[in-house]
This record gives C-alpha cells, sequence and structure tokens, in this order.
C-alpha cells in the first residue's frame, strides 16, 4: 500500500463522491421515499453526459446545457412511469425496458460509443485537472455548491403540499389515494424528478472526466444504493431531518469513492470494484432482513381481512 | 345522497375461484343517515363499502353521491367525498410521516395539491384542537411519527383524518375489530361524537351485534352479496341481539348461519 498515492488520489475521489451523490439522491427519491426500485439510471446515466456533450459542442450555453441534459432525465423518468402506470408494467421492468431503449438513444444521441469534449476549447464548468487546485474552479467546490442548492430544493419541494403527496405515496399508497392523491401521477412525478437528477450528475460527470461513454451508467443503481445504505447506516441514528438525510446520501457516496481508492491503494484490481460494490449492497440490504426475521419477536397488529 | 342502484361485482370470473360478492345491491342514504351493516364472513359488506369507495369498479349498476355519478371516478377522484377509516390500523395512515403531516395530508383531501407550504402555523394549530377531541394526548406528539402509535391511536387519527375535510359521506370498515375492547370503545365514542358533531352519513361496517344495534339510526344485514335486511328507525331502537338473529335464520333459511353471523 502507497499512502501518499493514496491521499493523492483523495481530492479525485471526494469530487466523484460529490458528483454521483447528485445521482444517489435520484435513487433515494426512488428507492426510499418512492419505495420503487428504478433501474433506468443506468441509462440516464450517459443520457445526460451524452446530451451536456452534444448540446455544448452544438454551440449551446453550458447552463442551457446543464438544462437540457435535466430534460432529458425529466423525459427517461416519463417513459418509465408511464409504462408502469398506463400500460401496467412493474416498476422494475418498466425501468429495464427504458434502462435497454436508452442504450440505443444514447448512441444516437453522441453518434458513437465515447463522444470525448475537450476542457480547452469549451468553457465547462468542471474539470478533473483542476482537482488539486485551490481556486473556485476546483470541482470539489463547484460540484459542492450544486449539492447544496439541489439538497435546498428538494427540501423546500417535499415539504410542499405536492411534495408531502409524494412520500405518502412512498409510505402507504392505499391511504394516499383514500386521501385523494392521483398515486399514478406521483409515481410518474418522483421517477422524473430522480432521472432529471441523476441525468444532471451525468452532465457533471461527462464534464469531470472529458467525455460520455455509452457504458458510463453500468451498474450505477448499484452504486447509488450503496451511497444510500452506506449513509443511512453511519448516519441514520443522528441525521433525522429530511435535508441531513439527503446529505447523508452524499456523504455515504464519497464513503464509497474513497474506499475504492483504499482498494485500489491495497493492490486490488479496479476491475474487482463492481463485485465489491455488489457485494456491500447485498450485505447491507440482508442486514436488516436477518435481523427483523431470526432477532425480534413480531408482533401481528390487526386481524385478517374480512370479505 | 348516496344512491347505489344494482350493482353486481364478480372476482375471479371464469376460474375455479369465482366469486359473486355482490349480487344487485340497491341502497339509498338519506343525508345524515348513520347505517350500521352487519353480516356473515364472505357476505359482501366490504365489498359493498369497497365498490362505493372505488377500489376497483362495479361490473354493472351505479353509484352516486348528491347527484355526481361516481360509478366510473377513480379511487382518488372520488375521495373528495368520501372519508373513509379501514379494518387494519395499518391501511389509514402513513407510518413513516409526522402526525401532523398525515393529518395536512388529509386536510387537503379533494383539493389541488400545489407547491404551498404542506404546513403552516395556522394549521397546526387548527390540527391541535382537533386531535384534543380524541382525548389520546396526540395533541402534544404533533411530529412523532405514526408508525410510533398504537393500533387504537393510528384508528383515531385515521378517524379524525377522514373527517378533517367534512366528508359527504363516511365509510368505517370494521375500524374496531383490531382493537382490545376497552379501545374499541373509545374509539367507537369517538366515531358517535365526530358523526353527531359534523351531521355525517355513515355506512359502518361492524361484527358486533350490540353496536350495530346501538349505533346509528338504520340497520343493514348482508348474506351471500344482497341486502337481506333492512331496519330503521323506532323499529331498529328496539331491536334485540336474539331478535336479530331470528330474523336472519328465517331470512336466509338456515340456522347455522346464525353462528356464522356471530362468529364473522
Amino acid at each position: 500500500m502507497n499512502p501518499v498515492a493514496l491521499l493523492n488520489a483523495m481530492p479525485g475521489a471526494i469530487s466523484q463522491g460529490l458528483i454521483w451523490g447528485i445521482m444517489a439522491i435520484g435513487v433515494f427519491i426512488t428507492y426510499k421515499v418512492l419505495d420503487v426500485s428504478d433501474l433506468t439510471v443506468d441509462g440516464t446515466l450517459c443520457t445526460g453526459g451524452a446530451t451536456f456533450i452534444m448540446a455544448t459542442m452544438a454551440g449551446f450555453q453550458i447552463p442551457m446545457a446543464l438544462l437540457l441534459a435535466f430534460l432529458a432525465g425529466l423525459a427517461a423518468g416519463l417513459v418509465t412511469g408511464l409504462l408502469h402506470v398506463a400500460c401496467g408494467i412493474p416498476a422494475i421492468l418498466a425501468g429495464i425496458l427504458t434502462q435497454l431503449a436508452l442504450y440505443s438513444v444514447n448512441l444516437r444521441i453522441m453518434g458513437k460509443a465515447n463522444q470525448p469534449i475537450n476542457a480547452n476549447n469549451y468553457d465547462l464548468l468542471i474539470s478533473s485537472r483542476n482537482v488539486k487546485v485551490l481556486s473556485p474552479e476546483n470541482p470539489i467546490f463547484v460540484v459542492g455548491v450544486f449539492v447544496v442548492l439541489t439538497i435546498a430544493v428538494l427540501y423546500w419541494f417535499f415539504g410542499t403540499e405536492l411534495g408531502s403527496s409524494l412520500r405518502a405515496t412512498g409510505s402507504n399508497a392505499n391511504m394516499a389515494r383514500a386521501q385523494g392523491i392521483n398515486t399514478n401521477f406521483t409515481k410518474v412525478l418522483g421517477l422524473m424528478l430522480a432521472n432529471g437528477l441523476v441525468a444532471l450528475s451525468s452532465a457533471l460527470l461527462a464534464q469531470y472526466q472529458g467525455f460520455a461513454d455509452v457504458n458510463m451508467g453500468r451498474g450505477a443503481i448499484v452504486i447509488g444504493l450503496a451511497a444510500v445504505i452506506i449513509g443511512q447506516v453511519v448516519f441514520g441514528k443522528v441525521f433525522r431531518n429530511f435535508a441531513l438525510k439527503l446529505l447523508s446520501v452524499v456523504l455515504g457516496s464519497i464513503i464509497y469513492f474513497v474506499v475504492y481508492q483504499v482498494v485500489i491503494a491495497l493492490g486490488m484490481s479496479g476491475d474487482d470494484m463492481k463485485l465489491i460494490t455488489a457485494l456491500i449492497v447485498a450485505v447491507f440490504l440482508t442486514i436488516p432482513y436477518w435481523k427483523a426475521q431470526y432477532f425480534s419477536k413480531s408482533v401481528k397488529i390487526g386481524g385478517d381481512h374480512h370479505a | 345522497m348516496l344512491d347505489i342502484k344494482n350493482i353486481y361485482k364478480t372476482f375471479n370470473p371464469g376460474t375455479v375461484n369465482q366469486k359473486t360478492a355482490l349480487n344487485g345491491v340497491s341502497l339509498h342514504l338519506a343525508p345524515g343517515d348513520f347505517v350500521t351493516v352487519i353480516g356473515g364472513n364472505g357476505a359482501g359488506k366490504s365489498t359493498l363499502l369497497n365498490a362505493v369507495a372505488g377500489v376497483w369498479k362495479v361490473d354493472s349498476g351505479s353509484i352516486s353521491i348528491d347527484g355526481v355519478d361516481l360509478t366510473h371516478m377513480p379511487e382518488h377522484k372520488r375521495a373528495k367525498y368520501i372519508g373513509r377509516v379501514f379494518q387494519d390500523p395499518m391501511m389509514g395512515t402513513a407510518a413513516t410521516m409526522q402526525i401532523e403531516e398525515n393529518l395536512a395530508l388529509a386536510a387537503r383531501r379533494g383539493k389541488a395539491r400545489t407547491l404551498r407550504p404542506g404546513i403552516t402555523k395556522a394549521d397546526r394549530e387548527e390540527y391541535i384542537e382537533r386531535l384534543k377531541i380524541l382525548d389520546l394526548g396526540l395533541e402534544e406528539r404533533l411530529t412523532s411519527k405514526v408508525g410510533l402509535l398504537s393500533g387504537g391511536q393510528r384508528q383515531a387519527l385515521t378517524l379524525l383524518m377522514a373527517s378533517l375535510q367534512k366528508p359527504k359521506l363516511l365509510l368505517l370498515d370494521e375500524h374496531t375489530a383490531a382493537l382490545d375492547p376497552k379501545t374499541a370503545a373509545k374509539v367507537l365514542d369517538a366515531t358517535e361524537k365526530i358523526v353527531a358533531r359534523d351531521d355525517l352519513t355513515t355506512l359502518m361496517i361492524t361484527h358486533n351485534m350490540k353496536d350495530a344495534i346501538a349505533y346509528g339510526n338504520r340497520l343493514i344485514m348482508m348474506y351471500n352479496g344482497h341486502i337481506v335486511i333492512d331496519v330503521a328507525g323506532e323499529e331498529k331502537k328496539k331491536l334485540t341481539v336474539p331478535q336479530l338473529l331470528e330474523l336472519f335464520s328465517k331470512v336466509s333459511g338456515s340456522d347455522e348461519a346464525s353462528d356464522k353471523l356471530l362468529l364473522g
């Protein structure tokens, strides 16, 4: 293990953690708030970057290109949502269908499998080359601002009447409908919002690494889940407020990328990281289930249903 | 007020599990009617309430409230007119949300949900006043998660939520069945108070014949997807449990049914 190399890798790990943190917030919205497993994100995590790069190269201003990427994410979420609520396809399968379709769409957007963008020719918001520079150009600072703004806006939104109806849908859809909430609408809205955030994260990632690649989203959902779960395990007891919960997701993402660097520094191959990620997520998902199954007395509330 | 005309509902048609749960049910409720519904397992009581609430669509027949045709209206739109409390205390509230958040959701029933704040200061004061009626001390736990409450507290809260926006019709589906006798009595007491205060038109399913006689101004009994007994006013007040059982065996033409009814 090389401590200096590891230390040198930290700023990059934190930058990536922040960028993926925005993506993980999207996963948090579907998985935790809406109680839907949305696999669209593996596709959307390329769509956002691809859209951003092509829009930028076509002459759009950076903020406009970011907006277009966000809109592309909303559209992807809309497709999954409609496949789910209007066509009756189970949410998980609807997400897989959109994800598969997006592979082709992403190739169409870029015209090829890998689309680079040169930070010298365009006024990109962030680049990995500035990761150790102490200036406002540093991606940790820039993405940090994005993270804070994202959390602030979401905190406000989920406190509104509309945002509350989204939370109610995930908590108890029966109750939500009995209170007059159109749960089909809220599910679609939640899927759109989540994928919009994933696309935004993707646009930042494409700038950071200087390219978009048709495979850049592979396994993204698992990394997102890892961030959500790590955040919950590490900070769940202390962070109760909704904004802090969102923050814990981002911190979970940073921890994930720091651990990634440690694993690399320990001499393991980066190729094994997806295996390790899958294992981490599987273990953390198993713990609460086994706890409930084998280590507690279950109390059943409510009798049998009458016809 | 509520007008149910000749509704039919068959579950799993064409399979071995085919079950005609509603077999031509018609029912008219006058404004302010408090109707108790009894019947054995599988008689169609809950099916009737779910048909009105719009959990699924009926096969034929029509349902309307105050002249508004609900027959083809989705569940969430019918909620504008209907407040509901379910048998399962888990079903009527959002466990992961706070008491005040649940109330706020209920306060917007039938209204557009906008980007205004979910809860305002004025809302909070109103909720405190409302919660005091329940006499469970919930007014001091506004920000507690509903998942922390007992079954009885949750049912009382659901009841309050169902009546927060005055509904045209209140549907109570054995809402005390899952509670211990003492808590059940408390929730029933709160039910009577709220129904009387707001003069709510109410359909209440109960498995308890005494309660069915004691509460409300009208009693219906269901059997095999039909309404077989319908008594109101003085006649209902004078009713006793043995009489009710006798009446039932006469209508259904079977003695064993009375056991089923008692146990159901």
